[in-house]
């Protein structure tokens, strides 16, 4: 029993809401099974650890053929929105956290929360417009120190 | 499988997990917990005693429940059981793996 993988690192750069819970969901399914994790939120993934901006993350119905809604009728005014309160009706179904919740979740879980500093000086966002619970602001070349160990997995979301 | 544990032959999952929760008594979730390198405490008894009760109440188990539990909070529940909380606990308290990805 085990695994050989003992560190599972993620780079989240999206802002859409699937991909916030497929890096949420993977972090915290690395703790669980004992294995460390660590995220660093990049370009627009920062959208989900802004105070004000993270309860907002929509799904994208544009230029996303597994949402099967042709792409002239996905850029209608509404859709994302629309959409968005569908896929958290079936995730509340799930229990599934909410955004806000989750990162509380991963953080008691020691589950480390990164923000790019490149990234935060272009959007021009402070330390206070990030979530609380973030461990600190990093360079990229920081982050892949994180990479200490055998065993480090790195995964771009 | 077969697991013995104290004398008494148990049966159990590929993964080490009780398949009949009538067999658990605390000796056995002691043998478990020493298997797993956790030295029990009351506070560790109270946890398991919590989700014993969340089982038989048909309360499927995740970290968000933990969350919620009231009893604990999941800081501490990693420092009880640092391992993979969910999974080295189910097994001490002798119900089943939960299958929640959360």
């Amino acid at each position: 029993m085990g695994t050989k993988v003992k560190k599972m690192l993620f780079i989240l750069s999206k802002a859409t809401i699937e991909n916030a819970y497929a890096a949420f969901v993977m972090a915290n399914g690395a703790r669980m099974e004992g294995i460390e994790s660590e995220i660093f939120f990049t370009f627009f993934g920062l959208e989900a650890i802004q105070k004000k901006k993270l309860e907002h993350l929509h799904v994208a119905t544009v230029g996303n053929p597994g949402m099967h809604i042709p792409t002239m009728l996905g850029g209608l005014p509404g859709m994302e929105a629309l959409a968005t309160k569908m896929m958290k009706k079936e995730m509340e179904k799930l229990d599934m956290p909410e955004i806000g919740e989750f990162l509380e979740i991963l953080s008691d879980s020691g589950c480390k929360l990164w923000a790019c500093k490149l990234a935060v000086d272009m959007f021009h966002l402070k330390r206070e417009d990030l979530i609380d619970e973030l461990d600190g602001i990093l360079t990229i070349g920081d982050f892949y120190s994180r990479a200490d160990q055998d065993g480090c997995q790195l995964l771009f979301i | 499988m077969d697991l013995n544990i104290a004398g008494i032959r148990l049966d159990v999952t590929e993964d080490g997990y009780l398949t009949d929760v009538s067999q658990w008594s605390k000796e056995i979730g002691q043998e478990i917990a020493k298997n797993e390198g956790i030295e029990m405490t009351d506070r560790h008894w109270e946890v398991i005693s919590w989700l014993q009760e969340q089982v038989k109440n048909d309360v499927a188990l995740s970290i968000r429940g933990i969350k919620k539990s009231g009893v604990i909070d999941i800081k501490e529940f990693y420092a009880l059981f640092p391992k993979g909380p969910l999974k080295v606990s189910t097994k001490i308290a002798g119900v089943p793996k939960p299958k929640s990805c959360i």
